[in-house]
């Protein structure tokens, strides 16, 4: 006997989207979030923020039916849950509070979202730059908002932001955007069938115009960045815009460079993944219901590859759906009716995606940045020491690990992965490259030994 | 299809095969290391770093000899390593404890340990501590912890940093390092030396060849006519935060490395080729390091992996020559960086059969 | 030196927490991360690396570990992970972590 019929790792659009469609199927559902509400980033305290000022806009706001519903009495949501262990015989084991629980299912659903393409230039690492998903994060959670910032980088999310800044009367003091006109052009040809999702397309230019009427200044195709810390906290920016070197000073530069599917449960329980060359990023491999290579486990929403919040809903809904099929909760005919009007929306919502990834391709310096650049944050490794290594001969991204420590921190590789594999791309003959997902350990998130000590097992 | 001419070819660019190769390439021959897939089994990314003795052959004499050997020659072979790579492996002997906390477990391993004082003469040495005497020397341990043993002779070194600075002497030696080298097959060719047929088609051909692949020789071993069975033992380790304070001891099964994280490890499982980490020995990792020092409780764990020793049916380090084809070697062990000291100093005499050739006929694999 | 936080309070609560912060008292609302509460007060590094880099909170997710402070004597902790609560003491992470009772900044 398992605890529970499934468990959902991560409460944010996919995972609620996921539970609910469960929970109404007739599933015992176990919802776990590290976070303390549900909502994931997208939602973060969509709740906690209901009766308060509609800055962040319908989108946001829209979330909040999604948080409601998960009162229900087929879910048992843990929050402040912190998954440390995914086992492919469905055991998870989770940290709350300080202590280690654990608890079985038949099926598994990672619904862990993603999280920002660490973008780094020299100076990412100095207090005053933070990213622009960090400074949403603060705007929704605690009602903090960025004085006089600098925003730079590129993707949907940097005018989402900027609007909602704007909205909250503290706008950014600049905008200054990596995409080049090569990306835009390259992204016409994808145009067409992002039509099909018109509503997201009049959105994108809704903030554009939004941005441009607050009078907002933009500086596009930026390069060659560099934050410098210039006395009293501020943050000198130098970047080169139309063939001239150019400065900003600004107290908070908040910076990104879109996002990347969360991938450490993923590869730690031993999901194959493969490499998504137009998102540059590793994604488990997954068919269309998310299910993975391991049997009763399955992947929903951005972290199965970047799609969207709206997306996100559809794909949690698709993947209960297939479960409660599995289990003969639903039969056959309801089960072919739901997933294909669930297919059916997906087709519109995705439409967008190529165009998008096309659009805000990643620019190369952030693929491959100057030698003095850190690359590992934790270890305080840089863009130099990594290729000291490459000239040493190394070809494989364990070698590299294992020679530099890049990604032996705290953070497990989270923030230098998917750097150090630009570097090496462009570093290493293509004959030579061997691009594999790192194999992800347990525990997922640090854990302590007396914790791990006190654990009692079957 | 490429052709490379190459006096000695060293098939396993791990830490047994890079020692040999600096021994090989400061005796002045032209050597190729072939070094396999970023994702083979390599022990040597998964080991604990000891420079140890305790335990080491007390029913096998001449391995007993053999560790004390290498312990000796360290000190020179760090020194020798560190002029070459520009690398420092933070090799410590100040002596190193192993704990019990099981006293009849303590006192065989006290027998065990006269037995190889025996075999090493006045070479070998240790003490052994009683819980109390234990936690008067070192404040801190926990109090279920029965006693100890002591030897004088154990240490460390920074294992990963070891592996880079080898890969760096063997370069600044010249020798030659291919990477994603997978050797698929080993022919013997008519008018002497071997052809090494790689993964991607092409050949490299030499006039000697050492099978130092670990776990990667147990395919190649049957094609050079040797006879000897290496199984994978898988070993599961913890690695903690780094502390900015040191550990006052070292063990081994707990010890620090310099950059401060501990590792946590020393189990043994035969499991195949599975390297993945378990719920169980995590646990019991975790258990095992908060008896011994109380004060790890609230470190945190970083990461737990798995890692495959390299083991021969008894366990010791075979060096063998092949009958069937001169100039075919196999040197395969599981403490690696213990006797690498010797690896890349006294291997190259018995590789040459010079006069100063050491005798390591007890470590042929007629043994099995 | 004191620098100015880099963020402007606009949600007031009347549900406020006091606890000690780098030496100083400060007040939040109830159910803030400990994260936010720092960058709403302090502009300036809540954690200094081994090398002696300056570092505050970075992606306020968990992800990237940048935001690590001592909390209650416990170090090393995710403060982006953890809400304020009333008599908390938070000190900076000064550099690598120790085992035994934690030094004064």
């Amino acid at each position: 006997m398992t605890d529970f019929d499934i468990i959902i790792i991560g409460a944010g659009p996919a995972g609620m989207s996921a539970a609910l469609t469960a929970a109404n199927g007739g599933l015992d559902v176990l919802l776990l979030d590290e976070q303390p509400h549900a909502g994931g980033q997208i939602y973060r305290n969509v709740k906690q923020n209901h009766s308060k000022q509609s800055w962040f806009g319908k989108s946001y706001s829209s979330g909040i039916n999604l948080v409601d519903a998960l009162n229900h009495i087929k879910i048992t949501k843990c929050f402040g849950a912190t998954v440390w262990r995914v086992e492919a015989n469905k055991r998870v084991l989770w940290s709350q509070n300080g202590e280690s629980k654990v608890s079985t299912a038949v099926h598994i659903v990672l619904a862990n979202g993603a999280q920002e393409r660490p973008f780094p230039f020299p100076g990412w690492t100095l207090p005053g730059v933070m990213t622009i998903g960090s400074a949403q994060i603060l705007m929704k959670s605690s009602g903090i908002f960025p004085k006089d910032s600098v925003l730079v980088g590129s993707g949907p999310l940097l005018y989402l932001v900027a609007t909602q800044m704007i909205e909250a009367n503290c706008p950014p003091k600049a905008l200054l955007e990596t995409q080049t006109l090569r990306m835009m052009i390259n992204s016409l040809i994808h145009l067409p069938k992002a039509l099909l999702n018109m509503k997201s397309l009049i959105m994108g230019f809704m903030f554009i115009y939004k941005i441009k009427s607050a009078g907002v200044p933009r500086y596009k195709s930026v390069s060659r960045l560099e934050a410098q810390s210039s006395g009293n906290g501020s943050i000198k920016f130098l970047f080169s815009h139309k063939g001239i070197r150019k400065s900003l000073t600004t107290k908070l530069l908040l910076i990104h460079q879109g996002v990347i599917p969360s991938t450490e449960i993923s590869r730690s329980v031993g999901v194959d993944h493969s490499w998504n060359t137009s998102q540059l990023a590793f994604q488990p491999i997954i068919d269309k219901w998310g299910k993975t290579n391991i049997d009763g486990l399955y992947i929903a929403g951005d972290c199965g590859g970047i799609n969207g919040s709206e997306a996100a809903v559809l794909y949690g809904k698709i993947v209960a759906t297939k479960i409660l099929y599995e289990t003969g909760k639903i039969n056959f005919n309801l089960y072919k009716k739901q997933s294909f009007s669930i297919s059916f929306s997906l087709f519109f919502t995705n439409s967008i995606r190529l165009f998008l990834d096309t659009l805000f391709a990643v620019p190369q310096e952030t693929l491959s940045p100057s030698d003095e650049t850190i690359v590992c944050r934790c270890e305080e490794k840089t863009v130099g020491e990594i290729k000291l290594g490459l000239n040493e001969g190394i070809t494989g991204v364990r070698q590299l690990k294992t020679s530099i420590r890049s990604g032996m921190g705290q953070c497990q590789g989270r923030m230098c992965d998917a750097i150090v594999r630009g570097i090496m791309l462009n570093n290493i003959s293509q004959n030579d490259i061997n691009i594999l997902a790192p194999k992800a350990r347990s525990p997922i998130k640090p854990i302590t030994l007396g914790e791990l000590s006190k654990m009692k097992l079957d | 299809m490429l052709n490379n001419q190459s006096e000695i070819a060293i098939i396993g660019g791990g830490v047994v095969g890079l020692s040999v190769a600096i021994g090989l390439l400061q005796s002045g021959h032209k050597v190729i290391v072939c070094d396999g897939e970023d994702s083979d089994a390599r022990a040597s990314f998964g080991n604990f770093g000891l420079v140890w003795g305790q335990g080491k052959g007390w029913n096998f004499a001449p391995y007993a000899k053999l560790t004390v050997d290498a312990i000796a020659a360290w000190e020179d072979f760090s020194k020798n390593l560190n002029d070459l790579s520009g690398l420092d492996v933070s090799l410590d002997q100040n002596g190193g404890f192993e704990f019990f906390t099981d006293p009849d477990k303590l006192n065989n391993f006290i027998s065990m340990l006269e037995i190889q004082k025996g075999h090493a003469g006045n070479r070998f040495n240790y003490e052994a501590l009683s819980g109390d005497e234990l936690r008067n020397q070192i404040p801190g341990i926990g109090s279920k912890v029965v006693g100890a043993t002591f030897s004088q002779l154990d240490g460390h070194i920074n294992p990963l940093r070891f592996l880079r600075a080898l890969r760096r002497a063997v370069k600044v030696l010249g020798g030659q390092i291919k990477s994603n080298a997978s050797v698929k097959k080993i022919t013997s060719n008519k008018d002497g030396g071997f052809s090494l047929i790689l993964a991607n088609g092409s050949v490299t051909s030499s006039e000697k060849v050492i099978l130092c692949a670990g776990l990667g020789a147990i395919k190649l071993a049957d094609q050079l006519a040797f006879k000897t069975n290496i199984r994978p033992e898988r070993g599961e380790l913890l690695i903690t935060e780094k502390l900015g304070d040191q550990l006052p001891f070292i063990s081994s099964t707990i010890r620090q490395v310099d950059e401060g994280g501990i590792q946590i490890g020393g189990t043994h499982a035969d499991v195949g080729m599975d390297d993945n980490e378990t719920l169980d020995i995590m646990v019991d990792l975790a258990r095992h390091a908060v008896e011994i020092y109380p004060a790890l409780s609230n470190v945190r764990v970083l990461r737990a992996w798995g890692a495959l020793r390299v083991m021969s049916p008894d366990g010791y380090p075979v060096y063998a020559q092949s009958e069937e084809y001169p100039g075919a070697y196999l040197i395969t062990c599981h403490s690696g960086v213990t006797l690498a000291s010797l690896h890349a100093s006294i291997l190259s005499d018995w590789i040459e059969n010079n006069v100063r050739a050491p005798n390591l006929e007890a470590f042929n694999e007629n043994r099995f | 030196m004191k620098t100015d936080s880099r963020f402007k309070t606009l949600i007031k609560s009347t549900n406020d927490v006091n606890f000690t912060l780098f030496g100083e008292i400060v007040t939040v609302p109830k159910g803030t991360t400990l994260a936010a509460a720092i960058l709403s007060n302090f502009g300036e590094a809540s954690r200094i690396t081994e090398t002696g880099a300056l570092r505050t909170a970075f992606c306020m997710m968990g992800v990237c570990f940048d935001c690590l402070v001592e909390v209650d004597g416990n170090p090393n902790i995710q403060s982006c992970m953890v809400l304020v609560h009333d008599q908390m003491v938070v000190k900076r992470q000064i550099g690598l972590r120790s085992i035994g009772i934690s030094k004064d900044d």
